[in-house]
């Protein structure tokens, strides 16, 4: 894992092998077998009251890989990403337009008949700053299993530690279980909140700028973390970094005032974008 | 140099502050301890164990406040068996379920103004609703009740708050897992406002077990010479027949009327014994108001003191 300040160029796509090509300019048709895709989002808008952040969207989020939403404060990428899991429900005077479709079963996430509790319980949420509960590591990752029913002691204690385990967390915690979450650092408590939302297996984890709070050491293990979990599940991940964004995904959607502008895969935007506006944001001319 | 005596102006003011802030800090809590020295100069000779467990007597020597401090328990627990769920449920309602709209803040206005209303009022008002209209006459069950209004729009601010200091994050963190709103308030908003909402209860309660006014306008009596029947005891037999109207009590009758029976009788509390002692004419009774008013400090101090230690404790498993 690189960390530091590897220069853009230096950031190979992992996944060199994928040479597919797609983003606002490719057509649907142009898509490999459906198998591989885990979430078609489809001319989506988004609306805070009549202002609206997320404008007329349409993107691919590849399954298995990394794909990271980047793009200048306000350009709507936190509002998209919270948008997967109809996080914004919480909140009035809020509306959702177009579709975002989870395959392979391809329903609506956004369509206000499908109920936001069962897409959260498909995909997990990673937060921008540490937010474990005050109670326990234990009970913290347990939660979510919980919440699912599971009650058995050995279970839950074999999916903790599966989970933990999962969010290289296990070896620093395993003797302290019972003590509270809070007790942890800032990184530690990142990674068990990345731990919480990996314990029920969701198809999809959201990260919504996941290591804006934490150190540059903090930053490489999480960042380590990403990198291994992908194979495993769909990761979306928002970042202001643009750094991170090459190192760890292997997508990349530059947005600006609600819209996408540019998606492709990671080595291409930051190697040889094809809009202009994109270039000019990663050699950092604004933003 | 200018700034230097800028400074010493400063420093001046700073000091001249310091100081009328001690002076008027000294003097309130000087009138305080006059006001407890006295109370305990002059109740302390009558503050025995047979004070706390005698009948009101026309000879003070031998007036005891049994009647009235028993009262004021089972007041306190009608209250809050009724005012603290109720707050709580309509604190969580209006701050985790309403949405935030004009209909909203009209009720949150009103519900401060509430807890500003003079006790009198609400005393008013039970005596119209609780003792005519539900016939529950000047009872134990009409007293929880007034107190329970009383203190309801305090416990619903304290929740409201206390839920208000919850970071937003928490709950995002829940509802991502997939929690219900209900499992959100279950699970995380409760335990965690426990502290805070303890804390508002226990300084409502504190307030309500000194009320007076209401009391005596639901028609409190003054001179209450029996306690109220143990139930399931013959003297609750004897009410819960008076009830039914019959010898003969059905099955269910003799289940729920024996166990709940003091709730009917008449009852007094202590402020109103106190009351009743100082009106009198003459000195003779003067120290016993006096016990009686230690009687009714301690236990608010009791309350408050745990209060403090909740939120000590709880100020220190959760920091935001």
């Amino acid at each position: 894992m690189v960390i530091g300040s590897p220069a853009l160029m230096h950031a190979q796509p992992r996944d060199a092998s994928a040479d597919h090509r797609h983003g606002p300019d490719a057509p649907d048709a142009a898509m490999p077998a459906q198998a591989s895709i885990k979430a078609q989002v489809k001319d989506f808008s988004f609306y805070y009251g009549q202002f609206q952040a997320v404008k007329n969207v349409s993107m691919t989020i590849r399954e298995h890989k990394v794909t990271a939403l980047i793009g200048p404060s306000g350009c709507g990428k936190t509002t998209l990403l919270r948008c997967f899991n109809r996080m914004h429900d919480l909140y009035p005077n809020t509306r959702y337009a177009g579709e975002i479709r989870l395959l392979p079963d391809g329903f609506n996430i956004v369509d206000r008949r499908v109920n936001p509790i069962e897409m959260r319980m498909r995909i997990s949420m990673v937060f921008q700053k540490p937010n474990p509960f005050p109670k326990s590591i234990f009970e913290n990752v347990a939660y979510g299993l919980r919440l699912r029913g599971v009650s058995s002691r050995s279970e839950l204690a074999g999916r903790v530690e599966h989970a933990l385990r999962g969010a290289a967390l296990w070896e620093e915690v395993k003797d302290r279980l019972k003590k509270p979450g809070f007790d942890l650092s800032g990184g530690q408590q990142q990674r068990l909140c990345i731990a919480r939302a990996l314990a029920v297996d969701p198809e999809m984890i959201l990260f919504d700028e996941p290591t804006s709070a934490l150190d540059p050491i903090a930053t490489a293990k999480i960042e380590e973390l990403v990198h291994e979990l992908k194979g495993r599940v769909t990761i979306l991940i928002v970042t202001h970094n643009m750094q991170q964004a090459a190192r760890v995904s292997d997508e990349t959607a530059f947005m600006y005032l609600g819209e996408l502008i540019e998606m492709d895969r990671t080595s291409k935007i930051f190697q040889n974008p094809s809009k202009q506006l994109t270039e000019q944001y990663i050699t950092g001319h604004f933003g | 140099m200018d700034i230097e005596r800028i400074i010493r102006r400063r420093r001046r003011n700073d000091v001249l502050f310091a100081l009328t802030g001690a002076t008027i800090t000294a003097a309130v809590l000087l009138v305080l301890g006059a006001l407890a020295f006295t109370l305990v100069r002059e109740g302390v000779s009558r503050l025995d164990l047979d004070f706390l467990r005698s009948y009101p007597s026309r000879r003070a020597e031998r007036a005891g406040l049994l009647p009235a401090w028993v009262g004021s328990l089972l007041v306190m627990l009608v209250t809050g068996l009724t005012g603290i769920p109720l707050g709580i449920a309509a604190g969580v309602y209006l701050e985790e379920y309403t949405r935030k709209g004009w209909f909203a803040s009209i009720i949150e206005l009103n519900i401060t103004n509430l807890a500003g209303v003079p006790s009198i009022v609400y005393g008013l008002m039970a005596l119209g609703l609780f003792v005519y209209r539900f016939h529950l006459g000047p009872s134990v069950i009409a007293a929880g009740l007034t107190l329970a209004l009383l203190v309801l729009p305090i416990v619903i601010v304290a929740t409201r708050e206390t839920l208000k200091s919850i970071p937003q994050n928490m709950r995002e963190a829940a509802y991502a897992l997939g929690a219900t709103r209900w499992q959100v308030v279950r699970h995380h908003l409760l335990p965690y406002s426990a502290g805070g909402i303890s804390t508002g209860v226990i300084i409502a309660m504190s307030r309500a077990i000194g009320e007076t006014a209401p009391l005596i306008a639901i028609g409190a009596v003054a001179f209450v010479a029996f306690l109220p029947p143990v139930p399931y005891s013959a003297d609750a037999f004897a009410v819960a027949r008076e009830w039914a109207g019959s010898e003969q009590l059905s099955v269910v009758e003799a289940a729920v009327y024996p166990g709940v029976a003091w709730l009917g009788t008449s009852f007094t509390v202590v402020p109103i014994q106190m009351f009743n002692w100082i009106s009198r004419p003459g000195d003779d009774f003067r120290a016993n108001v006096a016990a009686a008013g230690i009687v009714l400090i301690v236990a608010t101090i009791g309350l408050n003191a745990v209060a403090i230690l909740i939120r000590h404790r709880m100020r220190r498993r959760i920091k935001w």
